[in-house]
Formats: structure tokens, C-alpha cells, sequence
């Protein structure tokens, strides 16, 4: 071990049933830096995170720190806090009921006569609370506050654990501005101080401006480990992505050129507070437009409102050149629209149904409860998409959770084919799927363009959307910044667009 | 390899865990009493314990249907259905005898007891169906209220007396008619069995409640109204609440606001776990719940037939009730694993 | 950070609760003394008789804090009563047992209980509902196995604490015989304020209570936070079947019997109780003096149909449904103006 060096982590290996969260995965923190730990989607940063702080079990591998003879192992949270770990987390860890200081010493009060000092307990908070400038009553209940107060009560917390290491898990996703600078140099002093800090966040800036050293995962592999100040953004951008900067200007867009048609859906400064700021969208009968932006960038959200998986609250959407009102996704199917949501597990299968109940319940909700579709019709669709879409499963009958993900993912697909939509967002269809059937899907995508209906393709991967996408809207922090045409197209284009910024 | 995958596909069967469950208390019975099983004829109908069995089931039956889908949407139970059955017997009786204490004919027509019995159990269901769905409040708090109330309205219908209604036709209901094999109760049971699995199965209704039950927001995205449906299966525990009630006052000719459906709850929410299905919500086997329901009615029977009195049955029901809740607990099922596969990986190495 | 001023809180949603509770109790106090001024209801005695009458109810309305706090439930407890006070009568008359020992020996019971029901809610994470509705027929049945006849408690130790009156030389009233008649109280009414206050320290002073709020408020949060969460739900079921225990104890001081229908309905007392007095359905808020309030109000309904006379005892249940109603529909709109402020 090196002498500054205060936490390694060697070859960790970790798997869920059926996905391999973390492969071989190596980390390590030096005292007083500023580490970012950066990746997209599913690319096994939470999971790393949640290794280290004991809330997953890792299968093999070691974790030393600075200090301990033998390797560690925290099987819960208490145990990583002992060991000198503190995290906060992306949803704040506190309890809403009690008030800011109980959350600041919760667990460890300052006792007089054997029961809670209140008084000590407060009169230390609100000095804890002043040195980090946070100025807020700690008598009052955690509720009262906004998230991102909440948020920077969490860190006090966290900093006054004394910590070793400080993990920040996409601790800015609900922060303004001035709030982050606050972060930031409340982070600074800690670094001084010789804490090492693990930042987790999408935020490219960000990274920028506040880290020393970046490690990148990528599908629960270790990309690699880089100096801030010597990885220039976009080769960055290209490492979480999966494209070694080298190869990107070699690949040619292949998206088919399509005539202007008439436009299906109109949004008009569409938004939703917290979610997606007001933004303007056309889609014309027949295109493919892909939505990129990093994570959390507000491409899911985006298309939320539209289905009415959100309720939009600012802005008009045009169907057909008819202003209509989404209030739920029953209206927006019933206008002929689809939506694959990106959260599979979450939001998508319904996993203790069969194969044949996933496929047919979209279209079934659409007829109405009481024109139940027989025995034989429901049979028929679902053989005709298990031929169509090459779902692999023993029968028709196989509950879905039985099946691979990408077999769930041609469930889901099928479920909404079915329904024979107009408009179709597909979320993350690609994601966790094997690399023949991203190909399938891929085509699928163009032939559903083909056949003139209009699709929103949301993806991480570049590449893929260059193969599908007529046209390309760029998001960036809950935000629309941008269209990219066909023309316009091509890798370092889009990446820089993502990036934002000259760097 | 073919004999083991057939063994599999029967103990694997949905049904084989309730079934077994019966066999064992009625195996149990055949050692204790032989004459269990022995049935007899009179005036073209069956007596014997098994047909008590059969009869005293029925409302248990009614109420297991209604509970399972309740279960089954909102991985919550009813505990009111005892309760709504008071309220559905008492308001029956009270127009059926004008308000008398106790009347030989009818003050106003059957038919209208009837109706106005179903749908005062169905607007008790409703309430507890708008407190859950609309109102978001956890299912067993919010039918507590009306687990509390019931009986006291119940009892404010009747004016606290037992109603009775001395008229044959009443008893019906609950009793047997002459050349019918099996007891009246036992087609109403049936016939509110057909009625929910022609409701579940000819309609998507039954598709709707489970997907809900499993994942209610992959179900608002695929355009199911999953507090619609959630409200929908408390008011049809309702209804299945006021109809055993009916079976359980013509049983006593009368409406005893004290006792009808008395502890019926816990019976009913055993049923629902015992035929297999999870408390945890999803999918649901209404065949398993029946059985489940008869398996405790035979066991109650049974322990009736031991000398065991009414008061001291609930205790034994408890135990099964922990035991069955404890094997579906995912905590039990992790650590048996964990101890499993450490005592299988010692082994291994021992070899 | 200029939002120092904070928004208006569930908290101070929750004190509103608890502030309609008390308000509600005293106007129907103020009601009940208008309308029945002659037959007495303004006397102490009166409003002394109450907290006699529902000493055991307070304890096990404590004990049902705890637990909700929690984001528990327990609905054992009318019947745990039910069972100690049958032990306690079997035991003694039957069995020749001492006061002291048989007291001793039912505590021992309601702590083995709770143990047990903890265990299953906290580490198999079985719905404490399901839980303790099987407890609760468990006890009742096991009530019934003792003795299906009622014992009448005759133990002149046990009859002497029952009616040591402890006289408070207060508020004396004169009466025909022209002596003065102060107010008096059973040891019982010691004991269930004794509780009160103890449970009241412990949630406010310890980290034990503190975890159970934090438990309640969010148990993935207090996990994070390094709680030992199983640890503190069980705990709490511990002591709810010690209090439930005592709270039999001191119902029995009341009956002076055991018999198989006692307390029943009791469970839904005690938590209605603590809903009236404020505490959350939902966990992380609650207060074991708003439950006393709780219980006062029920207490008072009671009375007046008590002086009342032609109205009839299930009135209560259903008054007492009504308010259980009101309030838990009153807490899911404080808790849906929260979601919608967010």
C-alpha cells in the first residue's frame, strides 16, 4: 500500500441473479482527493458503492484501509461507519419526523444523567451547522427543509462522523447553483483536511472543476483510472460511453433519409417542475428521434409527460394538429401511443404473469374490461410475436421473470406492437440485452419508421442511435439544449453536444 | 427422469400444498373417529360430519372469495367482512320483521331484505375500497373502522335485540330442502364461486387485479385504473360479506348482531393463505382458497367432534395461522438457504 | 440558503391533531357538566373515576404509542388482558399462588409474548397485523383453555390493593350527612401515570425511544444512519407485551375477575386512542399523552351514556368508530398536503 493511499479496493466481484453487477473490479482513494467515480446507467457504480458501505454483500475480492492489518468486510452500514466510512446518498438518508440536530447525532447523543442532552445536542449542532455555513434551525423537524438543505444536513453529518472516507453519492441532482459552489467548497476544506472523498455524479462540470483523479465503470467493468486535469471532457464522455475516441470519426451515420411528412405530436413548452423544464418538440409521422444526454439529463422525462406517465404541468400537446389534455397513460394509449418505460423491472414486466398475459394486457386495457379477448385470440398474438420477435421461452405459459432480459425486454415490445400504436417511445430498449438482439431491435425500430409511425428513441448508446435516428434532440440538466439534423449527425458532434462547454 | 418430473408437476401444482393440508385433518379424523366418513341418507339428504363440514363451510367459502381478491390487489386484508355480515343479517331481519323483535310472517316482501342486505354489504365494502384506493390508507386500518363500528350499527338496526323472523321460508336459506342431497348453503357457496369465476375469467377483471396486485405502475402505464380496481374488489368483498351474512342469520332465523360472523375474519384470511396464496398481493388461486377455506372449517368440525369448546378454537387456528405465515416469510426462506447451502458446501468438502 | 423560514409541516399538522383532541375533550367535559349538572357530572369524583375506570386502558393506549411509532400495529392486546386477568384469578384461587408471584408470573408473560410477536414482525418481517391477529385469537383461546367459567378473585392481598384508596385532601365536598367527602384514587392510577411518565422520558431521553421514531420515520434512512432497526422493533414489542401485561394487571385491580369475554374490543380502544391523540398511522409521530387524552375522550363518551341512561353501551362503539374515522382521514389529507407541497 502506498503511503497516502487510504482505501483499495482489489478484483471485486459481485453478481445479481442473472447479471454480473461488478466484474474484477479495482478501486483506490488517496487521502485528501477528490475522486470521481463516473459511468452510465448500470454501469455498477451504486453497486461499488453499495459494496463498500455494507449494504450488498460482494462475492469475491478484498477492501483494505489505511490503519487495518486485514482486509474488511462490512456486512452493514454500522460496520462501514466504524471503519471511518460515511456516505450520503442520492435520496437523503434522514428521517423527515425528527428535527435537523437529532438526524446530525442520531445513534451517538450526548447523554447527561443518562438520558439525551437536548440542550448539548442543539447548542453543537447549530455549531456544526454555522462552521459548514448551513444556516438552518436544527430544532425544527428535517421536513421543513428543502431536499437540498436535507442534502447538505446529510453531509454535516457524514463530516462530523470524523470520516476517513467520505462517499457523496450524485449528492448535487437537487441542488441550485450557489448551493453546489457551497458543496464544493465545504468539500475543498474536508480535502485539506485529508479526507478522501468519493464523488459520484453525472454532472461533467462538475467533475471538472471540484475533482483531482476520475475512475470510470462501464457494464460493471473498470475502464480506467485518470487524472482529472489530463482526460479532456470528450474523451471522457467517450470512455463512459463505451467508443475509444481513436475509432469514433471512422463510423458514417447509415440513418435513412425520409421526406418532411406531416407532423403526429406537437409539444409546446411541455415541462414539469422538478422534472423537465418547459421545452418544444415536433415529431413528424414516420421519423425516429433519438433524445441523448447523459443520465438524468431529463431524455426519460421528456418523454414522460408526453405519454402522461407524468402529469405535465406547463405547456400544450398536439396530436394530429388537436390540442389534447394526457392526464394518464390510458389516454395516451388510447390516442395511439406506446411507452417502454426505461426501468424495466420497475415499471415494465409484470413478473409473476406469463409471457402471454404481459404480451396481451396493453391491448387488452385499451378494448376495455368487459371485451375480454378469447382464449384463442390471446394465443394467437402471442405465438404470432414469440415467431415475430424470436422470444426465447419454454411456452407461452413461462412467467415472465423467467425469462432473460432481453426476452423480457421482446415481451414488453410485443405488449406494445400489439396495441398497433402510432407514436412509440422506447426507453432504453437496448439496455442489459445481448448484442444480437440489440441488432434485432435496432431493425425493428426502422421498419416500425418504414411503416410510418413515429418513434422517440431514448438510448446510451451512440452508436445505435446514429443508426436509428432521422433527427436528434440533445438534453443536458433537465433541459432541452438543443436539435441535431440528419445532416448534422455524426459521433463527436453528438458527444460534444452532450458535453456542453469548450473543454 | 420422467417419473420425477411428473412427481415435480404434481407437488409443484398450485393446488397441491392446500390439498395436502386437507388430507392431513381429514386423515387426522379417520384415525381418531372412523365414522368421520360415514355418511347417511334421510329423506333424500346426506348427513354425516363431512356434509357438516360442507354446510357450516359455505360462508366461509363466500367470504374466502371476496378476501382473496381483496389480497390479491392490495396486499392488504378485510378484516371488517365479520362485521359487514352482522350489518347485512341485521338490516334483513330488521325489514323482514318491520322492527318487531320477532314475527311469524314477513312484514315486507323477501326479495327486498335480500337486495337491500347486498347492497348495504357492498356499500360497507365500497367505504373500505374509497378509504384504501382513493385515500391511500393501509387496508387493515382502514376497515378497522368499521370492524369497530359494525357490530354497533349492527346493534343500532336491531335496536339491541336478537331479531328473529319464525317463518319457514326464512330458514331456507340456511337449512336444507327436502330431496336436495346437500345443504342450501352449500349451492349459494357454489353459486358465488361460479359467479366471481365467471366474472374473473369471462371479463379481464381477474387479469386486472393480479397485475395491479403485482405491479400497480407497470399497470397505470399499460393503462390499467388500478385504484378503480382496488376499490372494486373491496366493494365485492362486501357484497360476499352481506351474502354469508344472509346464510348465517336464516342458520339462527334471526339477526344475533353479537355473534353473527363472529372471528369470521381471521377464518377467512387463514382460507386465503392457506390455499396458497401469497398476503403479499399478485396472483391468485381462487379453487386453493376454497379448499382452504373447507380445510379450516374441517378442522374446526374436527376439533368440535375432540371435545374442544368454541372459545378454546381460536388458539389452535393461531398456530396454523403463525406456521403458514412464517413458511411464506422470505426471511425464514433466506436463512433456511444460507443454512443450506453452508451445510452443502461442508459436506463437499468432506468428500 | 434564504429558506430559513421553512414550510408549514406535517408536524405542525400532527400538533394540530393533537390540539383538536384536547379542545374536543374539554368542550365535551364542559358539554357533559351543562347537560347532566344534576346528576352530578362536574364533581372530581366524577372525572377521578375515569382515569379508576381506564387506568388499564392508559397503560396499554402507552404501550400501542410505542408500537405505532414504530409503524406498528398490535391488536393482541384486549386479549392479553383477557388472559392475565384469568391467569392472575386462576392462579390465586386456584392454585393457591401468592399475589406478589402471580403478578410477577403474568408480567413474565406479556414479556414472552411480546417477545415472540416481535420476533416474528422484526426478523421474518411477517405484517405485524397478521401477527398479532393470530396473538390475539392465540390469547383469547388460551384464555378459554384455563377456565371456560369466570373466577372471581377473593386473594385478600390482591382485594386489598384493588381497594386502597388514596384520599387527595382536595376539592372536598360536603355531603347530606354534612361530612366532607374528599376525592379518592386506586394505586392503579399511580401506576398507569407512573407508566406514562416513565414512557414519556424514555421516548424523549434515550436513543432507545429516539430509534423508535427514527425507525418509524423512515426505516431505510435509520438503517443508513446505522440503527440497529430489527433490535429496536423487537425491543418495542417487548415492552408493549410487558405494558399490555401490566396494563391486564391493573384492569384486573378494576374486575376483580377473570372470564373469557373480558376486554374484548379493548385493542381497538387503545388504538383508537393514540390515533385521537395524534399519533401517525403511518409511524414517526406520536405522543403517549396525547393518548392519554385519547382515552380521557373515550372515557367521557362512556360516561355520558352512563348518565344518560336510555342510550345503549354499543353507541360508544360506534361514537368512538366515527372519531377513529374522522381522524385517520384527517391524518391522510395532512399527508397528501405534504406530498403535494414537495
Amino acid at each position: 500500500m502506498e503511503n497516502n493511499v487510504v482505501l483499495t479496493m482489489r478484483n471485486i466481484n459481485k453478481n445479481f441473479p442473472g447479471v454480473r453487477a461488478l466484474s474484477k473490479v479495482d478501486f483506490t482513494l488517496r487521502k485528501g482527493e477528490i475522486h470521481a467515480l463516473m459511468g452510465e446507467n448500470g454501469a455498477g457504480k451504486s453497486t461499488l458503492i453499495k459494496v463498500l458501505t455494507g449494504v450488498e454483500e460482494f462475492e469475491t475480492g478484498e477492501i483494505r484501509m489505511a490503519g487495518c492489518e486485514c482486509a474488511i468486510v462490512n456486512k452493514s452500514p454500522e460496520e462501514a461507519q466504524k471503519c471511518g466510512i460515511s456516505t450520503v446518498y442520492q435520496e437523503v438518508n434522514l428521517c423527515p419526523n425528527l428535527s435537523v440536530a437529532e438526524n446530525l447525532y442520531i445513534g451517538r447523543e450526548p447523554k447527561k444523567f443518562g438520558g439525551i442532552d437536548w440542550k448539548t445536542m442543539n447548542k453543537n449542532a447549530k455549531a456544526l451547522l454555522e462552521s459548514l455555513d448551513i444556516d438552518i434551525d436544527p430544532k425544527k423537524a428535517v421536513e421543513n427543509y428543502s431536499v437540498a438543505i436535507q442534502q447538505m444536513v446529510a453531509i454535516a453529518r457524514a463530516v462530523d462522523m470524523s470520516a476517513a472516507v467520505l462517499i457523496l453519492d450524485e449528492p448535487t441532482s437537487s441542488l441550485d447553483d450557489g448551493e453546489v459552489e457551497k458543496l464544493f467548497t465545504l468539500m475543498r476544506k474536508l480535502q485539506k483536511q485529508g479526507v478522501g472523498i468519493i464523488f459520484v455524479t453525472h454532472f461533467l462540470e462538475q467533475v471538472y472543476e471540484v475533482t483531482d483523479r476520475i475512475t470510470v465503470l462501464r457494464n460493471g467493468e473498470l475502464v480506467g483510472e485518470y487524472e482529472t486535469a489530463k482526460l479532456p471532457r470528450l474523451e471522457l464522455v467517450a470512455k463512459m460511453m463505451g467508443k475509444d475516441f481513436d475509432d469514433l470519426a471512422k463510423i458514417k451515420p447509415e440513418g435513412v433519409s425520409k421526406t418532411k411528412a406531416e407532423v403526429l405530436i406537437e409539444a409546446k413548452e411541455l415541462g414539469r417542475r422538478g422534472t423537465i423544464k418547459p421545452y418544444s418538440l415536433q415529431i413528424n409521422k414516420g421519423e425516429v428521434i433519438g433524445l441523448t444526454g447523459l443520465l438524468g439529463s431529463g431524455r426519460s422525462e421528456l418523454a414522460r409527460v408526453i405519454y402522461g406517465a407524468d402529469k405535465p404541468d406547463t405547456g400544450e400537446l398536439f396530436v394530429n394538429d388537436e390540442k389534447v389534455h394526457i392526464k394518464s397513460p390510458r389516454e395516451a394509449m388510447m390516442r395511439g401511443m406506446a411507452y417502454l418505460p426505461e426501468d424495466r423491472k420497475a415499471e415494465g414486466i409484470i413478473a409473476d404473469l406469463s409471457v402471454r398475459e404481459n404480451i396481451i394486457i396493453a391491448l387488452q386495457a385499451k378494448r376495455g374490461m368487459f371485451k375480454r379477448m378469447s382464449t384463442k385470440e390471446q394465443e394467437e398474438f402471442t405465438d404470432k410475436y414469440i415467431e415475430l420477435l424470436q422470444i426465447k421461452t419454454a411456452n407461452r405459459e413461462t412467467p415472465i421473470k423467467q425469462l432473460s432480459g432481453g426476452n423480457q425486454q421482446k415481451v414488453i415490445l410485443a405488449r406494445w406492437l400489439l396495441t398497433n400504436p402510432d407514436f412509440i417511445i422506447l426507453d432504453e430498449p437496448t439496455r442489459g440485452i445481448d448484442v444480437g438482439t440489440k441488432t434485432e431491435i435496432q431493425k425493428l425500430v426502422l421498419q416500425l419508421a418504414d411503416e410510418g409511425k413515429s418513434v422517440i428513441f431514448i438510448s446510451s448508446e451512440i452508436e445505435e442511435m446514429l443508426r436509428t435516428c432521422n433527427r436528434m434532440a440533445v438534453l443536458r440538466d433537465g433541459q432541452k439544449v438543443g436539435e441535431l439534423e440528419e445532416d448534422e449527425l455524426s459521433q463527436e458532434a453528438i458527444m460534444k453536444a452532450i458535453a456542453g462547454g469548450d473543454r | 427422469m420422467k417419473d420425477k418430473s411428473l412427481v415435480r408437476r404434481i407437488t409443484g401444482h398450485r393446488l397441491f400444498m392446500p390439498l395436502v393440508c386437507l388430507a392431513i385433518v381429514l386423515l387426522a379424523n379417520l384415525l381418531r373417529q372412523p365414522d368421520f366418513f360415514k355418511i347417511t341418507v334421510k329423506d333424500g339428504t346426506l348427513y354425516g360430519y363431512v356434509i357438516d363440514v360442507i354446510n357450516r363451510g359455505s360462508e366461509l367459502v363466500i367470504l374466502a372469495v371476496g378476501m382473496t381478491l381483496v389480497v390479491s390487489s392490495s396486499a392488504g386484508t378485510d378484516i371488517s367482512v365479520g362485521a359487514i355480515m352482522a350489518v347485512a343479517a341485521a338490516i334483513c331481519c330488521f325489514i323482514l320483521s318491520g322492527g318487531q323483535v320477532s314475527v311469524n310472517e314477513y312484514a315486507n316482501p323477501y326479495v327486498l331484505g335480500v337486495v337491500i342486505a347486498l347492497v348495504l354489504g357492498a356499500i360497507c365494502g365500497a367505504w373500505n375500497g374509497f378509504l384504501v384506493a382513493k385515500l391511500r390508507i393501509q387496508p387493515m386500518v382502514a376497515t378497522l373502522i368499521l370492524f369497530t363500528a359494525g357490530r354497533g350499527i349492527a346493534q343500532l338496526i336491531t335496536n339491541g335485540q336478537i331479531t328473529y323472523i319464525r317463518v319457514p321460508e326464512y330458514k331456507v336459506l340456511g337449512g336444507s330442502i327436502s330431496g336436495l342431497p346437500l345443504p342450501v348453503p352449500f349451492f349459494v357457496s357454489l353459486a358465488v364461486v361460479i359467479l366471481a369465476y365467471i366474472l374473473l375469467k369471462r371479463t379481464s377483471l381477474g387479469l386486472y387485479i393480479e397485475a395491479v396486485g403485482i405491479n400497480p405502475k407497470a399497470s397505470r402505464l399499460v393503462g390499467i385504473k388500478s385504484s378503480l380496481i382496488i376499490f372494486l374488489t373491496y366493494a365485492f368483498c362486501g357484497l360476499c360479506a352481506g351474502i354469508a351474512g344472509l346464510v348465517a342469520s336464516s342458520r339462527i332465523y334471526s339477526a344475533d348482531a353479537n355473534n353473527v360472523g363472529l372471528n369470521m375474519e381471521l377464518d377467512a384470511i387463514l382460507a386465503v393463505a392457506l390455499g396458497g396464496n401469497s398476503l403479499g398481493g399478485g396472483k391468485f388461486f381462487l379453487m386453493g382458497s376454497v379448499i382452504g377455506a373447507y380445510t379450516i372449517q374441517a378442522l374446526t368440525t374436527t376439533l368440535y367432534a375432540m371435545g374442544v369448546s368454541a372459545d378454546q378454537i381460536p388458539v389452535y387456528k393461531a398456530i396454523v395461522v403463525v406456521i403458514i405465515v412464517s413458511l411464506q416469510s422470505e426471511e425464514l426462506r433466506k436463512w433456511f438457504k444460507k443454512k443450506f447451502a453452508t451445510k452443502k458446501v461442508v459436506e463437499s468438502e468432506v468428500a | 440558503m434564504n429558506k430559513k423560514k421553512g414550510r408549514k409541516s406535517i408536524l405542525e399538522g400532527t400538533g394540530f391533531l393533537l390540539m383538536i383532541t384536547i379542545a374536543l375533550f374539554i368542550v365535551m367535559y364542559v358539554i357533559g357538566c351543562l347537560l347532566f349538572a344534576d346528576k352530578g357530572f362536574a364533581k372530581p369524583q366524577v372525572f377521578i373515576n375515569l382515569l379508576i375506570s381506564n387506568a388499564g386502558l392508559i397503560v396499554i393506549a402507552a404501550g400501542m404509542t410505542v408500537i405505532m411509532i414504530t409503524g406498528g400495529i398490535d391488536i393482541s392486546v384486549g386479549s392479553v388482558v383477557a388472559v392475565v386477568c384469568m391467569m392472575l384469578a386462576w392462579m390465586m384461587e386456584r392454585k393457591d399462588v401468592g399475589a406478589i408471584p402471580a403478578t410477577l408470573i403474568v408480567l413474565g408473560f406479556g414479556l414472552v409474548f411480546g417477545l415472540f410477536q416481535g420476533f416474528l414482525v422484526s426478523y421474518l418481517k411477517i405484517q405485524p397485523f397478521i401477527v398479532t391477529l393470530a396473538g390475539m385469537f392465540f390469547a383469547r383461546g388460551l384464555t378459554a383453555m384455563i377456565s371456560q367459567d369466570m373466577i372471581s378473585i377473593k386473594n385478600e392481598m390482591f382485594l386489598s390493593w384493588a381497594k386502597y384508596k388514596i384520599v387527595i385532601p382536595l376539592f372536598g365536598r360536603v355531603n347530606r350527612r354534612g361530612e366532607v367527602m374528599y376525592p379518592y384514587i386506586y394505586p392503579s392510577v399511580v401506576i398507569a401515570f407512573l407508566v406514562l411518565v416513565i414512557i414519556f422520558l424514555m421516548l424523549k431521553y434515550t436513543k432507545f425511544g429516539r430509534s423508535l421514531y427514527a425507525v418509524g420515520g423512515n426505516e431505510q434512512s435509520a438503517l443508513m444512519m446505522g440503527l440497529n432497526v430489527r433490535r429496536t422493533k423487537l425491543y418495542a414489542y417487548v415492552l408493549n407485551g410487558l405494558l399490555a401485561s401490566l396494563g391486564g394487571f391493573l384492569f384486573c385491580l378494576n374486575t376483580c375477575a377473570g372470564f373469557v369475554e373480558q376486554a374484548k374490543g379493548l385493542e381497538m380502544d387503545a388504538i383508537s386512542s393514540a390515533v385521537i391523540g395524534g399519533t401517525l398511522l403511518t409511524g414517526g409521530v406520536g405522543n403517549v399523552f396525547g393518548s392519554l387524552f385519547g382515552v380521557l375522550i373515550k372515557g367521557t363518551i362512556e360516561t355520558f351514556i352512563t348518565f344518560q341512561g336510555t342510550l345503549s353501551s354499543w353507541w360508544v362503539r360506534i361514537a368512538i368508530a366515527a372519531l377513529l374515522a374522522f381522524f385517520i382521514i384527517l391524518q391522510s389529507i395532512f399527508a397528501s398536503l405534504k406530498e403535494k407541497r414537495k
